[in-house]
């Protein structure tokens, strides 16, 4: 019998895997299996360029469907995995058919984790994470209309970029007392939302959002202290949240995600599982993680096919992220979770942009650059080489970045 | 449809076709060609799709400009003929085009 590998999901993870394992010459059939209508595409997209009707769906595929037939790889695309039963090595879809598996890959992804607010579920309210999503938003995406969104993260501010771009009205509701409270320093913040502002975008920190409903005819958004945002178009975007049904429900370990070890192993020998939806660890940050990111799941899905292929390489990157907003490329490097000292190099300068570093005790944690390419680069070799540099230094604009790494 | 050549840093060598008004990195990832791997998408964010242009096509492909320029500078192993695959834009002028990639693209 051929040896076959499934791989649950169509997500970034899944596509590098089963384009990785053709690379490591994986004798046998090679089944990508999920509930989305498409082939893999693009996530990052869905709240930039996409959202602004810059490219299309078939542009922003990650490689085109007949790529995967001409490459031997089945894509079974618009099927829901139902379960899974790893006694008889059987994966079983919703619509009835059952599928065996001599190895198995979970690339289960992550979803808009829900927002508990009366309403969600009324027209014109949208999450923002897959293809389908965006296109209801666009479909009500008007210059002369409103637009509320209901948190300050990465995806709510892209999209609000995105959205003043083409001309609509634009209010931006977070919970917290600063946007991107939980993954930036106060200056960085206060820097995002400034620009939004400069951009037209309303910004409104401290607010609970209670409810959206119909009052005469028009939507509003009712927030706890009594304020009320009358709007055409809302988006939620308040994390997410990893999909561990399925492995759960066949016993696999789970921890914040589907545990696995540095191999991307399960607990099942015969089970890999491989981006959003995995907690791994990391021996260069020292401890267990679980990262939303399109590198974590490329390069995990890289270890993933070195492992069901008998090459096993260990999977260990510091993770690095980016954000597009209006003219501003933001690229992090590391995380800076537990920081305490952020050092800036640059002002706050639009044009020129400056880089926030975060340490804690002295070490370089992360690092924040805002249109600074090359100290992004330097900083993803910092952290990868542990090199350590005096945080004097780090804020001197006169030293060239390069010399630290000498 | 011009024909690329991707050369891995084993040795292993790929052609492609690759439609004109792609880019370089595109063509290597819809062929499952590894050594290159485009993690944005494409938007010069990540320095993930290096790749060394053969001499002889360096002056028809060009010098890296700006923030590719940039990255460039500070990407493992860099040769004068480095450039970020996906700011190449495959035109009928490249058909034959050679590249090869790095060890790493970390």
């Amino acid at each position: 019998m051929q040896r076959r590998v499934v791989i649950v999901g169509t997500g970034h993870a899944a596509a590098q895997l089963a384009s990785s394992l053709r690379q490591q010459n994986w004798q046998g059939e090679i089944l990508l299996v999920g509930e989305e209508s498409q082939a893999p595409y693009q996530r990052p997209p869905l709240s930039k360029d996409y959202l602004a009707g810059e490219r299309t769906a078939d542009n922003i595929l990650i490689r085109p469907a007949a790529a995967y037939a001409s490459h031997g790889v089945d894509l079974l695309t618009g099927r829901r995995v139902l379960s899974i039963d790893r006694t008889a090595k059987m994966v079983a879809l919703e619509d009835g058919q059952q599928l065996s598996y001599q190895k198995l890959a979970l690339c289960t992804g992550a979803r808009a984790r829900p927002a508990s607010i009366r309403g969600v579920g009324s027209p014109g309210v949208f999450y923002l994470r897959t293809l389908a999503d965006v296109d209801g938003i666009r479909a009500n995406i008007s210059p002369d209309k409103s637009a509320v969104i209901i948190g300050g993260g990465y995806i709510g501010l892209e999209a609000a970029a995105a959205l003043r771009g083409l001309g609509m009205a634009v209010t931006l509701l977070e919970l917290e007392a600063r946007v991107l409270s939980r993954v930036c320093a106060s200056e960085v913040s206060a820097f995002y939302a400034e620009v939004h502002r400069e951009e037209g975008v309303d910004i409104h920190t401290g607010v609970e959002v209670l409810s959206i409903e119909d009052r005469d005819g028009i939507r509003v958004v009712i927030c706890a202290d009594g304020s009320r945002f009358p709007a055409d178009l809302i988006i939620i975007g308040v994390g997410v949240t990893p999909n561990v049904e399925l492995a759960e429900a066949c016993g696999l370990a789970i921890d914040n995600g589907i545990l696995v070890d540095e191999f991307a192993r399960t607990s099942d020998p015969d089970i890999v599982a491989a981006g959003d939806c995995t907690n791994h660890p990391n021996e260069l940050l020292g401890r267990r993680v679980r990262l939303e990111s399109v590198p974590n799941a490329v390069e995990q899905a890289k270890t993933a096919a070195g492992t069901l292929c008998d090459r096993p390489v260990p999977y260990q990157s510091y993770p690095w992220f980016w954000s597009d907003q209006y003219d501003l490329k933001l690229q992090i490097a590391g995380l800076s979770e537990g920081y305490d000292q952020v050092v800036l190099r640059g002002g706050k300068d639009r044009q020129r942009g400056f880089v926030a570093w975060y340490l804690r005790g002295g070490r370089l944690l992360a690092a924040d650059c805002i249109n600074r390419p090359k100290e992004f680069m330097v900083a993803r070799q910092l952290l990868a080489r542990g090199l350590a540099v005096d945080p004097v230094a780090l804020a001197d604009e006169t030293i060239d970045p390069k010399n630290w790494l000498s | 449809m011009p024909l690329i050549h991707y050369v891995e840093a084993n040795g292993a060598e790929y052609e492609a076709e690759v439609p004109v008004g792609q880019s370089v990195m595109q063509g290597a990832v819809d062929n499952m060609i590894d050594g290159i791997l485009g993690e944005c998408g494409g938007v010069c964010s990540c320095a993930t799709c290096h790749c060394y242009v053969d001499e002889d096509w360096f002056d028809k492909v060009g010098p890296p400009e700006g923030s590719e320029q940039l990255m460039l500078e500070m990407v493992p192993a860099p040769e004068p003929t480095s450039r970020l695959s996906c700011q190449i834009k495959v035109t009928a002028e490249l058909d034959g085009l050679v590249v090869r990639l790095p060890v790493s693209q970390y």
